[in-house]
């Protein structure tokens, strides 16, 4: 991956990352998010518009295994880096168990913030393969559910967690 | 197959009405208790779910189209002016712009009982004066400022007391205040002329905002004269009748389409604005067009729960409610009809002398729309805190009062017998889930000296019957595979995973052969996905369709294998012969090309009875009083609604109404300045919904028992029932906690604060 460069505007200028594993090549004004960029030209819908101004959660991606909102984030400030969404999750014949846990927990009734909510758990797990329930209050409590699936959410996170270590 | 016409009674809203249906063939006997099902009554994880868990899930916001135009609106500042006059044309120089849509350029276009999409006179800040079609949204937002209009403000009033006194500004020609309901039972102010114990108070509620995450929108593409619209609703067939009647073009040229929604909670019942411009642009336009709200605006323009003040007289006689008056005044805003607080008083408890009033205010707000269990929650917030205020004058256990008034069999409103009534049962599983013996009168130390505990319990009335007309279709492939069509919607609620287990269990298929699908209008009819009324409505059709599926399998093997129709039954997906077990793929494979096509009707609810949910919350919490926070420690919710079908996706909806009524009573609050008329909190920043840390552990219980008068299945709606009772369970255990009662909700720290100082 080459070194960010230095960016000006106002023009669209082009962007190379790593998304769900495959470099891309995005021509974005500066000023684009990483959400607008991963809905609108990569065709990565999974994580959603809801705020749209770092509130809700819903358009979580881990950014280097981070979970960033990718509605506050630049998509030129992810030049060089590795983006990772909630399509990126499953290998081709398994979920991943994060995602395995929220369908077996119910974890989600709309289902518009889950994206979000799973890639917080799946931030969680990478640093941290024991977590507390309070470690997943702390992972999640960034990320709004309007339809009350908080309690499954909790449990699919720690269920997946214990999956994981076994 | 035999047509015929049914009429019946059945109720959506709180609200009787009549409805005609046309219904095909019989209807079946219903699943009784021990009918020995497998499907029906066990945990399901969701159908959906892989596509949900994996981003696959493609919700109307996700669709973007090749040259696909985006829309914004131009709102108005004002919360009463007139527009004079619109200048577009700097916005139609903006690059980008493609057409720019007002009061003076727009089609007409019938909507909502106007004439107009932009109406001249607009009636509160954030009234569509204003569309703007481009080629991203970004051109669109900013051409929107380049709008010029010249309005002339008008005198308003964006406050529901306000709009209340004589004095206050006309809003309405007619007045700004309407009667909208009235009721009597006994003579209530004669009781209270005798009465030696009666207790007045005023509640007030707040505008609670849905706030589904997925915006209020729509999709429009023309191809030649037939429109298909993707919407973020409810009820496609509603949109569809919406875009019928603004546009004016038949049903055979609309196709409305609504495959994953993310929430909607009553708001989202029909056509908006957004899908009429959609479609207008799209015409002129020749391109798809998209209209989607920002969360701003659907703070503003997209409906609410309506603020209310209330009032509450009671008397007792003995041991026993004599009497009651519930006076209640809701703030529609620029809404037509109001969501009756009454509902819960009139019916709910066996009371002797009722008198209840509603009316509608008008003001210069945005207009209210259904939001889950309209005015039940905000009249059960009064009357339930009204019944423990009687019961401390009383002396009495606001447990033990509430039982001698939820035994009676039928309703105290029509008379009628009711189909399964399960209160004092919901009441008994309550009191030993929530521990209630360690309630006291003066509520108890908490787990540190500033820390007051109380128990608090409120008891729950709705419909949920379902009606006709509703239908389905399920189409058995020569695989052993089968596709359930219908035109219903899976809102969040598990509709997909609750009907496709409907299907496989009278079919006698696994469930995870089933395909469901949902929201086209070229399906057959389904009513809203509203009112709790999805599955009691659509279930026992989609039961009839699985039947005659299943029939007219039968006569097929029967023919295959040359065995008579009498001997055979399908079973897990096998044909089951003298203990011969053959995959249906087997079978129906011999003639890999035959479908086998079952279809259902909504039979009408039975005559002369009566059919409720019934249920009660009871909650633990403890008060800080130095910093007047809430501790929600414990919440149990136990609800009657005939039979469970699922009990995970039940309990889900369980949890998410006991956590939306969290908001409403702790958190939620429209805030609007009254000397701009205009809302302050419109975001998720300033509008609190609960996180995933206001969440305490709530239990959920069933009765789970069949209402085999209600229908078929069995089963009635739960939708709405567990946000119901929970605000005032949890304002009847603060004010067990720190002895002072909390009227008005949200019940903020401030607010405790308040009224704890002035003790």
């Amino acid at each position: 991956m080459p070194k960010a460069p230095q960016y000006v505007g106002p023009g669209a200028v082009d962007v190379q990352l790593e998304v769900n594993r495959d470099r891309v090549s995005v021509h974005v004004p500066p000023h684009r998010t990483l959400l607008d960029t991963l809905r609108e030209t990569l065709g990565l819908t999974g994580a959603k518009r809801v705020c749209d101004e770092g509130t809700c959660g819903a358009c979580t991606v881990l950014l280097d295994g981070e979970p960033v909102y990718s509605c506050m984030t630049l998509a030129v400030a992810c030049a060089g880096r590795c983006v990772e969404t909630v399509e990126g999750l499953a290998s081709e014949n398994a979920l991943h168990p994060v995602q395995q846990a929220f369908i077996d927990n119910d974890a989600f009734q709309c289902g518009f913030c889950t994206p979000g909510q799973i890639m917080s758990c799946v931030g969680l797990l990478r640093h941290n393969a024991s977590p507390t329930s309070e470690d997943v209050l702390r992972a999640v409590s960034g990320n709004l559910c309007r339809c009350g699936a908080y309690p499954n959410i909790v449990a699919a996170a720690l269920a997946a967690a214990k999956k994981q270590r076994r | 197959m035999n047509i015929k016409v049914v009429r019946t009674t059945a109720e959506f809203e709180g609200e009787l009405a009549e409805t005609t249906a046309l219904v095909e063939g019989k209807d079946l006997v219903p699943w009784g208790g021990d009918d020995g099902l497998s499907i029906v009554g066990a945990r399901a994880t969701r159908v959906d779910g892989v596509a949900r868990v994996t981003g696959r899930a493609r919700y109307t916001q996700d669709l973007y189209f090749p040259g696909m135009l985006h829309v914004r609106m131009l709102r108005s500042p004002y919360p009463r002016a007139r527009v004079l006059a619109v200048d577009a044309s700097r916005a139609l120089a903006h690059p980008g712009v493609r057409g720019v849509l007002h009061r003076f350029n727009a089609p007409k276009a019938a909507f909502r009982g106007e004439e107009t999409i932009f109406r001249d006179e607009v009636r509160f800040a954030g009234d569509e004066v204003a569309a703007v079609a481009a080629d991203s949204e970004e051109h669109a937002a900013d051409a929107v400022r380049l709008i010029d209009v010249e309005y002339e403000v008008l005198p308003f009033v964006a406050d529901l007391e306000e709009a209340m006194r004589d004095d206050a500004v006309r809003v309405d020609a007619k007045g700004n205040v309407s009667e909208s309901g009235t009721f009597d039972r006994g003579d209530a102010r004669r009781a209270f002329a005798g009465a030696k114990i009666v207790v007045e108070a005023i509640y007030r509620t707040s505008t609670q905002i849905h706030n589904s995450f997925e915006t209020h929108g729509a999709v429009a593409r023309w191809d030649g004269d037939e429109l298909t619209v993707w919407e973020s609703t409810q009820h496609v067939f509603g949109v569809r009748a919406g875009l019928q009647a603004a546009l004016k073009i038949p049903y055979r040229d609309i196709r409305v389409l609504c495959d994953y929604m993310g929430g909607g909670f009553g708001s989202k019942g029909g056509a908006g604005k957004y899908t009429i411009v959609a479609a207008m642009f799209a015409r002129q336009l020749g391109t798809p067009v998209r209209c989607f709200l920002t969360r701003d605006e659907e703070n503003l323009a997209a409906g609410n729960r309506s603020a209310t003040y209330q009032t509450v007289k009671i008397s007792a006689r003995g041991k026993k409610i004599d009497a009651i008056e519930h006076l209640s005044w809701s703030n529609s805003g620029q809404g037509r009809w109001v969501a009756d607080p009454t509902g819960p008083t009139k019916g709910l408890y066996d009371i002797p002398n009722v008198r209840t009033r509603s009316y509608k205010v008008v003001t210069s707000l945005g207009a209210l729309s259904s939001f889950r269990a309209p005015g039940y929650v905000e009249g059960t917030f009064a009357l339930d805190q009204a019944i423990d205020e009687l019961a401390d004058r009383m002396g009495e256990d606001p447990l033990a009062l509430r039982r001698r008034h939820a035994a009676r069999q039928s309703d105290p409103v029509t008379g009628q017998r009711y189909s399964l009534k399960r209160l004092l049962r919901c009441y008994d599983i309550g009191e030993k889930e929530i521990e209630w013996q360690h309630r006291k009168p003066e509520g108890t130390r908490g787990s540190a000296p500033h820390r007051r505990r109380g128990y608090g319990m409120a008891s729950q009335l709705w419909g949920g019957s379902g009606l006709p007309p509703a239908y389905a279709t399920v189409h058995l492939n020569p695989d052993g595979t089968a596709v359930l069509r219908c035109g219903t919607q899976d809102i969040g609620t598990g509709t997909r995973t609750v009907l496709a287990q409907i299907l496989a269990e009278e079919l006698g298929i696994d469930v995870g052969d089933v395909r469901v699908e949902l929201g086209d209008t070229n399906s057959q009819y389904s009513p809203i996905s509203a009112g709790s009324l999805t599955v009691s409505s659509v279930g026992p059709a989609v039961r009839l369709a699985a039947r005659d599926a299943r029939m007219q399998l039968l006569e097929a093997a029967s023919g295959l294998l040359e065995v008579g129709a009498s001997e055979l039954r399908v079973e897990g997906g096998k044909i089951v012969s003298k203990g011969r077990r053959v995959p249906l793929g087997e079978v129906l494979g011999q003639v890999d090309n035959y479908t086998v096509i079952g279809k259902g009707s909504r039979f009408p609810n039975p005559e002369g009875l009566s059919l409720k949910t019934f249920g009660a919350h009871f909650a633990q919490v403890e008060v800080d009083i130095r910093t007047g926070e809430v501790f929600v420690e414990h919440v149990v919710a136990v609800h009657d609604i005939g039979r469970v079908i699922n009990p995970l996706t039940a309990a889900s909806q369980v949890e998410g109404g006991v956590i939306q009524g969290l908001g409403f009573v702790l958190s939620e609050e429209r805030v609007v300045d009254r000397p701009t008329g205009r809302v302050v909190n419109g975001n998720l920043e300033g509008y609190k919904i609960p996180t995933v840390r206001d969440t305490p552990k709530i239990t959920v219980r069933f009765v789970d028992e069949p209402d085999t008068r209600a229908n078929n299945i069995g089963a009635k709606g739960l939708g709405e029932p567990p946000i119901i009772p929970l605000p005032a369970a949890i304002a009847n255990a603060i004010a067990n906690a720190i002895g002072v009662r909390m009227r008005t909700a949200p019940i903020t720290r401030q607010r405790i604060l308040d009224a704890l100082s002035l003790q």
